[in-house]
């Protein structure tokens, strides 16, 4: 069964108030073409996990500048002076997550794990309020899964049943994001047939994905 | 010495740290360069936060990749023997022990070993980004910055902005000396000839130690 959708109904997937999972590292890795529809619906009130707010102009960015979100969790926002002035405004609040520690917590999220010991961010604000937990005389701070109603994912070549092969330094939180939401939508470079792609290059198991969206070409 | 200059001497001495055979991850800004200053007989592979290992330099205009870019968001380049991975794996390494060496800059840093290099609370605010997780599983964490932010300093007796880290610097390399991070405090190991070391004190808010064999710094 193919999984291909077209754009428009990919949008239609996600409501008002969701909270979405987004892949990329300054959006290298973004699904760039349906954070563009997304910006272009004005959906809004939504929460927003992503590695960062990339830039004004390019990716995730935009949904900031749109004020399209309610609340950011990242690790890295100085890219966007957006997302500055909204969190210093407060009218976007803004959870600033340790990049590692991000990951771990989608990967979480993904796998069933009632959530991750750290040793990272011991004696900062990173601590404040969280419980912490003693284990053979050392002690780690608990950080909680995270999970989403919608992953928006970028894939380079992906098949019809939505197994995933990523080129370069795209795989980033793709690879963590993809187990971590009720629907999964991936925007593909390329659209293959199933058994086109050799099984020992996929990275993300079909199996997580819901729909497939054609992108355009990087 | 110009900015330029300053950053390049200090990135350079940051360099002879480096041994062969080393795991490293380079900082945004100043601290990029020290992979411009590699000595030619010694093999050092750059890791970058955003997933790979064996980060190359930037490619010529005719053969840029977006799919491939630093943790600054620049095209890049990989070597032969690298290879691309997902976040989790990323920071496996970096959180895991197995870096060598990070090299960051700082807003501040004190005499023991703290840093402040993430936000300056109601102004600036780009976030972490995997600072915390580079300082709190680096083998060794370098500072290389300008030894003053406009005349004041940024080398304390105690941080006052959020902190990155606790205790967690080893070495910091400024464009007027080399200070390792002892539990006696900082220890002034070599001076740049340009200044002596009243300078360097009048510099430095902490109370630095000045080394029996206090060396040039070239």
């Amino acid at each position: 069964m193919s999984k291909v959708i077209e754009i428009q109904e990919a949008i239609d997937k996600i409501k008002d108030g969701d909270v979405i999972m987004v892949g990329g590292f300054l959006a290298c890795g973004t699904p760039l073409k349906i954070i563009d529809a997304l910006v272009e619906s004005g959906k809004k009130d939504l929460t927003l996990i992503c590695n960062d707010t990339s830039y004004v102009d390019r990716g995730v960015g935009k949904m900031v500048v749109a004020k399209q979100f309610k609340k950011i969790i990242a690790s890295h926002v100085g890219t966007n002076r957006e997302t500055g002035n909204q969190m210093n405004s407060g009218e976007t609040e803004v959870v600033l997550v340790p990049q590692g520690t991000l990951a771990e917590q989608v990967r979480a999220g993904g796998s069933g794990l009632g959530g991750v010991l750290t040793r990272t961010g011991i004696g900062t604000l990173v601590q404040e309020g969280k419980q912490m937990v003693e284990i053979d005389g050392v002690e780690w701070i608990l950080e909680k899964p995270l999970r989403a109603d919608v992953a928006l994912l970028y894939g380079t070549k992906v098949d019809k049943s939505g197994n995933i092969y990523y080129e370069g330094s795209t795989q980033n939180f793709n690879i963590l994001m993809a187990a971590a939401a009720d629907t999964v939508i991936v925007e593909a470079e390329e659209i293959v047939e199933v058994g086109e792609l050799n099984p020992n290059i996929v990275r993300t198991p079909g199996i997580f994905v819901s729909y497939i969206v054609q992108g355009d070409v990087l | 010495m110009d900015k330029n200059q300053i950053q390049d001497f200090v990135a350079k001495r940051v360099a002879a740290e480096l041994k062969d055979g080393d795991l490293v991850n380079l900082g945004i800004g100043l601290p990029t360069r020290v992979a411009n200053f590699v000595a030619d007989d010694i093999n050092v592979t750059f890791q970058s936060e955003n997933g790979f290992v064996g980060l190359g330099p930037a490619p010529d205009d005719s053969c840029i990749d977006m799919r491939i870019v630093t943790a600054g968001g620049t095209p890049s380049s990989i070597l032969p023997g690298g290879m691309f991975f997902d976040s989790s794996t990323s920071f496996s390494i970096i959180r895991g022990g197995h870096l060598d060496m990070t090299v960051l800059g700082a807003l501040q840093v004190d005499e023991k070993g703290n840093l402040a290099n993430y936000m300056i609370p109601g102004k600036m605010v780009p976030g972490m980004g995997g600072a915390m997780d580079l300082v709190a599983g680096a083998k060794q964490v370098v500072i290389a910055m300008e030894h003053t932010q406009k005349g004041n300093p940024k080398i304390l007796k105690e941080v006052n902005l959020p902190i990155t880290g606790v205790g967690v610097v080893d070495l910091i390399v400024t464009e007027m000396g080399v200070m390792k991070v002892t539990e006696e405090g900082l220890v002034l190991t070599e001076i740049n000839p340009e200044f002596t070391v009243e300078q360097v004190q009048e510099a430095t808010e902490a109370k630095l130690i000045i080394a029996d064999d206090l060396k040039e710094m070239v």
